[in-house]
């Protein structure tokens, strides 16, 4: 380990700076916004250094534990703008927070550099301790509020992420076992040398396999280990729930896809398997969740459910990956794609919803009618980020869906393709009550909708790329396809 | 003339500014945004004949994009903003802007929220003029869902009746196709690696990623929603009646359609072989669209409701136009297209004249109405014949063309027996319409519609306007033929008949 490398943590450590300062900071400071400042501002840092190692070629650092490639730049940039949007549509929220304001922040930063690790690690070891750094940050946060609800969801995440954690540590014990190696690169190595096809002459890395699998659909909620979406988004801090929903289900699925990709890409028979298991997963996660989300009447269940059924959609590129055995990228690039859109539509949808449930204090859907006459400019942009949930144009949902449908089409998934377009087309029932409320009902009140304008720039930032992802797509798709280099060398 | 303007992009696009206009206004008076919706709609119009009259009609030009444009836009799937029209889509690109300037002056009374209102009709015309033009097959979709939102908002904001009911309905039912469609595009892209309609026509694939019948049905379900063929017709009638009027001038007028275009446009063209095929059940299907839409139209107690499954019928006859397969047949579909879409826009506008001055559209309830609508009642009785085919009118020139090209269609054994159950449509269409007309004009004058005012001076732009595009086309029907005959032709050539 040379001093050099840490040059390539300048990211994670500038943050980590940042998430320290605030937490000493806090004690002096009265006024509780300079807080948020200082939070974003160490954002914008952090975003810098790592814009500035953008296009780099690959490497390793520190004995492999972990990988500074494109991929992990990527996602690391997603990490900081989720937080950082999170953290400006806070702002509203902050009263109900009472005095803990600073801890907030700094958990919000702790959990983003958990994350920010867990995305470039490469290490079976550097992978679980990231990950355990994100996950008990994010436990604190659910239960923030401390009242009945938000510690039921912070408790019932706790145990569920612990049960996962273990799960995940035994499947990596049966890898380690299996291969005498931690590092992802050199268990692909053991790995494409193994003697015999077929999954079931080696059933101990059936096991393990699945048992990863079961691990990391805990974190991006993918069927059977939903259960705890609905009851924590539900529970906690809405803006935690946006956080949750978005940065980390983006960090779950880059890991999957670098354990997977690396570690289990080759040979042919194994890939095929995984892709094909994750592709069955997929039609069943998305099925799942658009059902029983035609059901809810509480908006944050109701979005709880609806990224369950996004994460469906983005199995597809996970089993589109799988598929194509490395033949081309269109699996990688698509779920990229699809996580940046998805990324700025949630978390749009979210702001909107803090929003408005700030004022009318509940989120029931009933309660949203005639929003359209209270906040028109709130109902507009809420409306967006339902109409890109669905996969209309002119917005980024329907661009990321033909995006990644077409990969899986490519490699042979056209049966999950046509249940998958079915499936948005169920949801197109869901997303649009919301929108029938809002603009077909007569309002409550006549009172107005307030929001602070850390708020709305926070939203318009999310709405301007919704469109401009949905109408110019052709550069972000560059930076997709960029983005999908896994830095696999040795 | 120049040909680097880009005639087709600001056709589509003005309503787009026109809209925008609308929605940065100021808090805008009535007047402001109906005046800059009519000015944008219009502008649109009048490039659109201008398109028309300098289009290029000589032989050298069959099959030939003209006034084409194209750019990058999705390099990573070969995805390009490419417009252009042929004969095909032409004359449906001139139904579009016609339809869309009528569309706004029939909604010149609209009390309720104007601005927004008017922003989703401007909306609803671009989207539908982005189908027409499209060559590229992901812009294409873009612009078919594109459609939804603005017809959702209008059905279910401005709507009658289970408003809510059918504006979700309609958007399940389209969706359910377009995902449909969505694979079936999916599939040629990756069959042939090319998304461009005009390089796709006549695909020869020799290793199709799914049989080359699988992605024919995949993109004719989407069609057939939208179309509507029995039995997928179900969400038409709901959502027409429920419509406000400008909303079901343009949903019967233009946006059904896309689904007739789409069938030439791709089914037939891309997989003439796949068409010539299964062409006999798909005919079938036409002949059953046609009896049972007229059937169950002389059950209706709905106004708007009865012209609405008269749509069903007459939508019947294009696709058998279609698949029957022969130039004459496709030309006359094309122009039944063209037709049913002034003739049932006016059908529409007047129905919703008659419920506006009079409040009531139950046929039990109306009656002698002659007497207080004498203007109403002249252009309606025109309308009503025009569409069941009376010589002289666009019905009569559409449906003769359309039957005697299938009549004599050699792509489909025993196509004259469902030609002649077809003709029995028009028939069963007479005896609707007359009937319709006569319960509510003629009879006994009744007391409650004694104060019942005719049509003031913007409706009657608005009806003698569509009156003279039916007249226009009855009786010089080549002004349209030798424009759809240059995109028809090399699609009969591809099915080699």
């Amino acid at each position: 380990m040379t001093v050099n490398e840490f040059r390539f943590l300048t990211p994670e450590l500038s943050l980590l700076g940042t998430a320290i300062a605030v937490i000493l900071l806090d004690l002096f400071i009265k006024q509780k916004r300079v807080l948020a400042g200082i939070s974003v501002a160490g954002i914008v840092i952090s975003a810098g250094f790592t814009v500035a190692m953008w296009g780099e070629p690959g490497v390793a650092i520190f004995g492999r534990m972990l990988a500074v490639d494109n991929f992990a730049l990527f996602f690391k940039l997603l990490m900081l703008v989720a937080a950082g949007l999170v953290i400006l549509a806070s702002q509203d929220y902050m009263r109900k927070f009472q005095r803990f304001q600073g801890e907030y922040y700094a958990l919000v930063l702790l959990s983003a550099v958990g994350m920010m690790l867990l995305v470039a690690a490469s290490d079976l070891i550097s992978i679980y301790v990231a990950l355990e750094l994100t996950g008990i940050s994010l436990y604190v946060l659910a239960s923030f509020l401390k009242d009945k609800k938000s510690s039921e969801a912070g408790l019932k995440y706790l145990l569920l992420g612990a049960v996962a954690s273990a799960v995940l540590l035994y499947g990596m014990a049966l890898v380690f076992g299996l291969t005498g190696r931690t590092c992802l690169m050199c268990i692909a190595e053991y790995v494409q040398g193994m003697p015999g096809a077929g999954l079931l002459n080696h059933p101990a890395l059936l096991l393990a396999m699945v048992l990863l699998a079961a691990g990391f659909g805990f974190k991006i909620a993918c069927f059977p280990f939903q259960m705890w979406v609905p009851d924590v988004y539900e529970g906690a801090p809405t803006p935690v729930t946006a956080y949750l929903s978005v940065a980390s289900k983006a960090a779950g699925f880059a890991v999957i896809l670098r354990i997977f990709f690396v570690a289990l890409g080759s040979p042919e028979w194994l890939s095929l398997n995984w892709g094909m298991m994750f592709a069955v997963l997929s039609a069943i996660t998305m099925t799942v969740g658009n059902v029983v989300a035609l059901l809810q009447s509480n908006i944050k269940r109701m979005l709880g459910y609806s990224s369950i059924a996004q994460a469906g959609y983005l199995m597809v590129g996970l089993a589109t990956v799988g598929m194509a055995l490395g033949n081309d990228a269109l699996g990688q690039s698509g779920l990229i794609f699809f996580l940046m859109s998805y990324a700025v539509t949630n978390l749009g949808a979210f702001i909107a919803v803090i929003a408005i449930s700030n004022k009318v204090d509940s989120d029931e859907i009933n309660k949203y009618t005639g929003m359209g006459k209270r906040a028109p400019l709130l109902a507009a942009a809420l409306t967006l980020c339902l109409i890109s949930l669905i996969g209309l144009p002119p917005t980024a949902g329907l661009i990321a869906k033909i995006y990644i449908f077409s990969g899986a089409v490519q490699n042979g998934l056209l049966w999950l393709v046509i249940v998958a377009v079915i499936n948005s087309a169920i949801s197109a029932f869901y997303y649009l009550r919301v929108v029938k409320v809002m603009w077909s009902g007569a309002p409550a009140s006549e009172e107005k909708v307030p929001s602070s304008w850390a708020l709305r720039t926070a939203l318009a930032l999310c709405c301007l790329f919704v469109v401009l992802l949905g109408v110019i797509p052709g550069g972000f798709v560059g930076i997709a396809q960029a983005a999908a280099k896994i830095f696999a060398g040795l | 003339m120049d040909l680097s303007f880009p005639y087709l992009s600001t056709i589509v696009f003005l309503p787009v500014v026109g809209l925008v206009i609308i929605a940065l206004w100021p808090k805008p008076q009535q007047k402001t945004v109906k005046l800059t919706a009519l000015i944008f709609t219009l502008a649109s119009f009048v490039l659109s004949l201008a398109v028309f009259y300098f289009f290029n009609r000589s032989s050298g030009a069959i099959g030939q994009i003209q006034f084409e444009e194209k750019l990058s836009w999705i390099p990573a799937i070969n995805a390009f903003y490419h417009v252009g029209v042929d004969g095909l889509s032409l004359p449906l690109v001139i139904l579009m802007t016609f339809l869309g300037v009528l569309a706004v002056l029939v909604s010149w009374n609209v009390q309720l929220r104007p601005k927004e209102y008017f922003i989703w009709l401007l909306l609803l015309e671009t989207s539908i003029l982005g189908v027409f033009t499209s060559l590229d097959l992901v812009l294409f979709f873009l612009f078919w869902e594109l459609e939804l939102i603005p017809m959702y908002f209008l059905i279910s904001v401005w709507g009658s009746g289970r408003k809510e009911y059918s504006a979700i309905k309609y958007v399940i039912y389209t969706l359910v196709g377009s995902a449909l469609m969505l694979a079936g595009i999916l599939s040629i892209y990756f069959t042939t690696g090319s998304l461009n309609m005009m390089e796709l026509a006549g695909m020869s694939a020799a290793k199709a990623v799914i049989p080359l019948a699988a992605m024919f049905f995949l993109l004719l379900t989407g069609f057939a929603i939208k179309l509507p063929v029995f039995p997928l017709h179900t969400w038409l009638p709901d959502a027409h009646t429920d419509a406000p009027t400008a909303a079901s001038v343009i949903l019967a007028g233009a946006l059904l359609k896309m689904g007739g275009y789409g069938m030439i446009r791709l089914c037939v063209s891309i997989f003439p072989q796949v068409a010539l095929q299964y062409a006999p059940i798909l005919v079938v299907l036409a002949v059953v669209s046609v009896l049972y839409g007229a059937a169950v139209t002389l059950r209706q107690k709905d106004l708007k409701r009865l012209i609405a499954y008269s749509s069903v019928s007459h939508m019947g006859y294009v696709l058998l136009g279609v698949f029957a397969l022969s130039q004459i047949s496709l030309t006359g579909a094309v122009l039944q297209m063209f037709s049913h879409g002034i003739i049932t826009g006016l059908l529409f506008a007047i129905v919703g004249l008659v419920y506006d001055k009079s409040h009531e559209r139950n046929l039990d309830n109306l009656g002698g109405l002659a007497r207080q609508m004498p203007v109403i009642v002249v252009v309606f009785s025109i309308a009503g014949l025009a569409s069941l085919g009376l010589p002289g009118t666009s019905g009569f020139a559409a449906e003769f063309i359309t039957f005697v090209g299938s009549y004599s269609s050699p792509a489909v054994p025993g196509i004259q027996l469902y030609t002649i159950l077809g003709v029995f449509g028009i028939v069963l269409t007479a005896g609707y319409i007359l009937w319709m007309l006569q319960r509510v004009f003629y009879g006994p004058p009744l007391e409650k519609f004694s104060k019942v005012p005719d049509a003031n001076n913007v409706d009657k732009i608005c009806i003698f306007s569509f009156v003279a595009a039916i007249m226009l086309v009855g009786i010089y029907p080549a002004i349209l033929t030798n424009v759809i005959k240059m995109g028809v032709e090399p699609i009969a050539r591809l099915l080699g008949l």
